[in-house]
């Protein structure tokens, strides 16, 4: 009895929520190499193992084509949106000057509207900007990574401005006086030093963005334009019993990378959600 | 209070990553100095080093590509206001990263022009149109308005002109080749007209060499007459095209007829309204509701964009229908992102405490498996989810033999919809609690059990406050997160189950899917859906502010 009080209730909780998260990843698992590939014959545990699912998959659709758009796309919004974030946050943290106050609350605020709301004034102006620049216009990666860049500045730059409090001034004021300009401290002395949060910042905007389906459903038409999750959407979005086998082949797929990811940054994880907002 | 830039004005330089680096020279008038002594005393000149030079070089290259790129589709359709902006912009930034002051703008400007463009930009427009009527049947300007109402009133009325029909290329743009029959059918060549989007010309000197067994054009010098096929493959473009006529114009009338049309609805710019020499009512502008009506209150379908000033908002609150349903969607709405927020919470806070304790093996294992939803595309597991609750074929169902229509019955759904947002949200605030509670000194805890409090007590009074302190903010904007997760939604129950007297708002339906449906879904309201809109940000921003204030977390603001 002592022995379930002290530790043996943790592992009753942590076994019954593992039991909870799993489940339905079980269930896309065993549904994806379910050979007859319906919804109503897919069981919690596999009825059978085949390959078919993911053969239909790269044969029937353009999913190869979808998986490199959202690899690119995301990798690339990621970081970038990361990089602009952390300008501003270093900007907002370290320097005085007219206008931060409001600055900072007036990316709360704005934040808090939803860019998706917006989306018939988005749609128009992407509509102008098709006419005159084809190139970053509907149904390119370049238009779309553009609209993602829009919300770069936000939730994002208020966890990393926390961070970066807790970083000593005294350490870019030391480089300062042996000459470094702003520009060094910035990439030789902030960067590394907190370049673990910004990995976990970006990998967490990346599986956002992989995840992100409304923008990418309005913006990306052409099929092999499309990212993963706007054409997996419409696999189910019709025909959801007939094509689920290859929904949930095409859904552990994508997870591969996230999942990957997620694994291999862990530890820093907790680290890079909280640092910001712990120190209160 | 804020003070005006001093840790770093004067210390400027975008240095690229070839930069040596070279420590400031401490010794004042090395370079030019000398020449110019009235300067301070303790001015220093900075050296000019490579990096400096590369960095600037970067910036004019940028600034140089954005023009090259950006300019020549606006001259080329005489954009000039578009032209002055982005000659302003560019040599906005060229001055802004050639100089070394303004150093905080540096490096706020790349993510604050993105913001401006993609989400000031269309939230400001966003707002701008909830002032008007803007939607479908109001979509462009008055003009566009009455050559729609023209054009779509055009009908063939007696003893209206009939044409044999030869479509053709002139300098590879489509034409008409038109010949007049009279009413026994037979062709007057005399009159034969070529007619173009521009209008009617003549087409003289034609014999009955010209014509073919049908009695239409087969040849004629210096025009390229389709063939069948090929006229079919240019179906849709021929019987889009019409030839403007006094009284309306030519269209085809399949592949080899063409015929007059007139136009029944004519604007007469005397009385500004539309004359129908049909039914001989007339239609009277109404230029503040963007209708032509009649006297009889009928309106034609297709108005024109106005300014309706306050009009959508207070239909919101006066409208019966709307307003109801406005409360009634507020109310789950307000539910379901409390429930959502609370339930992950705990879920997450109570996984977070289990596994906190230096006893525990396998914490390793366990934290993966936990984190493992958050990992996965959560789009793709909505969709799993909504079909796990698939009535007929779902999982749950078919596991336990019930036949219970989760999504279907409106108390299901919502419980279903929060069990779903519970399985996506836990893993975030178990990562996050257990980031707060290593950040507890375990000192604390000790010292309060030392004192004779039990555990739970312990939690109550000491960990779960400091937690709270640390955690508010994030909880907070979960809260705003959720009370606009428009995915959870539209992915599981696409708002529904629908009452069968009411197909504009379903039991799950949040306010901003309730204003997806009313911006998109049959006719479309933009202007009404974007004073919805507006009114979302209103109650969001005041709820998110409250408890920030609450939490005193904007403090940091301050700082």
């Amino acid at each position: 009895m002592t022995w379930f009080k002290r530790t043996g209730w943790r592992h009753l909780i942590a076994v019954l929520v593992a039991v909870f998260s799993l489940f339905p990843i079980v269930f896309v698992v065993s549904a994806a190499f379910n050979p007859l590939g319906t919804l109503a014959s897919s069981k919690l545990w596999p009825t059978g193992a085949s390959a078919e699912n993911f053969q239909h998959l790269f044969d029937n659709t353009a999913f190869a084509h979808w998986f490199m758009n959202s690899l690119v796309i995301a990798l690339v919004s990621s970081f970038a949106s990361v990089f602009l974030s952390f300008s501003a946050a270093y900007t907002f943290s370290r320097m005085r000057f007219h206008g931060r106050r409001v600055g900072l609350l007036a990316l709360l605020l704005v934040q808090m509207f939803p860019q998706f709301l917006a989306i018939v004034a988005i749609f128009i102006l992407f509509t102008d900007i098709t006419e005159n620049w084809r190139y970053i216009g509907f149904d390119t990666p370049a238009g779309l990574l553009l609209l993602y860049m829009g919300t770069a500045l936000g939730v994002n730059t208020w966890l990393m401005k926390g961070f970066l409090d807790t970083v000593p001034k005294e350490l870019d004021e030391s480089a300062t006086v042996d000459g470094a300009s702003h520009v060094q401290v910035f990439f030789r002395i902030i960067l590394p030093l907190v370049a673990p949060i910004l990995a976990v910042t970006a990998m967490l905007a990346f599986i956002g963005t992989m995840s992100e389906v409304l923008m990418a459903n309005i913006f990306l038409r052409d099929p092999e334009s499309k990212t993963l999750a706007v054409g997996l959407y419409g696999l189910v979005a019709g025909e959801r019993n007939a094509n689920f086998g290859m929904f949930a082949a095409g859904t552990l797929l994508t997870a591969v990378p996230t999942v990957g990811v997620f694994l291999y940054l862990q530890k820093y994880i907790v680290n890079g959600l909280t640092a910001g907002a712990v120190k209160g | 209070m804020t003070t005006p830039s001093t840790t770093s004005s004067g210390s400027g330089g975008v240095t690229g990553a070839g930069s040596s680096g070279s420590p400031r020279s401490g010794l004042p008038g090395q370079r030019g100095s000398d020449s110019k002594p009235h300067r301070p005393a303790d001015y220093r000149p900075r050296e000019i080093t490579v990096g400096f030079l590369v960095g600037r070089l970067i910036a004019l290259g940028l600034v140089a590509a954005l023009l090259v790129f950006g300019l020549p589709p606006l001259i080329r359709t005489d954009n000039w206001i578009g032209v002055g902006v982005l000659v302003a912009a560019g040599a906005g930034i060229a001055y802004l990263y050639l100089s070394r002051r303004h150093v905080p703008l540096k490096y706020l400007l790349p993510g604050t022009v993105f913001l401006v463009v993609f989400q000031l930009v269309p939230v400001i427009l966003t707002v701008s149109t909830a002032f008007t009527n803007f939607g479908d049947g109001h979509r462009g300007t008055k003009e566009e308005a009455i050559t729609a109402i023209q054009t779509s009133s055009l009908e063939q009325v007696a003893g209206a002109a009939s044409y044999n029909l030869s479509p053709a290329l002139k300098d590879g743009k489509l034409v008409f080749l038109l010949v007049p029959v009279d009413d026994k059918g037979e062709p007057l060549l005399d009159q034969a007209k070529v007619g173009t989007p521009d209008g009617l010309t003549e087409l003289p000197g034609l014999t009955d060499a010209n014509l073919s067994l049908t009695k239409q054009l087969s040849e004629v010098p210096g025009y390229d007459i389709l063939s069948k096929p090929d006229a079919s493959a240019r179906g849709d473009e021929i019987a889009n095209f019409a030839v403007p006529t006094e009284q309306g114009a030519i269209k085809s009338s399949g592949l080899s007829k063409a015929v007059e049309l007139t136009s029944v609805r004519d604007y007469d710019a005397a009385c500004d309204c539309v004359k129908d020499t049909k039914n001989g009512k007339t239609y009277t502008a109404d230029a503040k509701n963007g209708y032509f009506r009649s006297a009889d209150g009928e309106t034609i379908a297709q108005g024109w964009k106005v300014n309706v000033g306050l009009a959508n908002f207070t239909r919101i609150f006066t409208d019966k229908t709307v307003s109801g349903n406005f409360f009634a969607v507020f109310v789950w709405n307000f539910a379901f992102a409390a429930a959502s927020v609370l339930t992950t919470f705990a879920l997450g806070l109570l996984c977070a405490l289990a596994l906190h304790s230096p006893r525990m093996r396998g914490t390793k294992i366990y934290r993966v498996i936990i984190i493992l939803p958050y990992a996965m595309p959560s789009f793709a597991m909505l969709l799993v989810w909504r079909d796990m609750f698939n009535k007929d074929f779902g999982l749950i169902n078919n596991l336990f033999g019930w036949h219970i229509d989760w999504l279907g019955e409106p108390m299901t759904a919502r419980m279903s919809l929060i069990l779903v947002n519970l399985w996506l949200g836990f893993p975030y605030m178990f990562l996050v609690a257990t980031g707060a509670l290593q950040a507890i000194p375990r000192e604390l805890t000790e010292a309060s059990s030392i004192d004779g409090a039990t555990a739970w007590q312990g939690f109550r009074r000491v960990t779960l406050p400091l937690l709270l302190v640390a955690l508010t903010p994030l909880l907070i904007s979960s809260f705003a997160y959720n009370f606009n997760n428009f995915n959870a939604i539209k992915l599981v129950t696409d708002g529904g189950p629908y009452a069968i007297d009411n197909a504009t708002v379903g039991a799950t339906d949040l306010l901003i899917s309730y204003t997806y449906r009313l911006a998109f879904g049959g006719i479309a309201q933009l202007g009404f859906a974007a004073a919805v809109s507006v009114i979302i940000f209103t109650l969001v921003a005041i709820m998110s502010i409250i408890g920030f204030r609450r939490s005193r977390s904007l403090e940091e603001v301050y700082s």
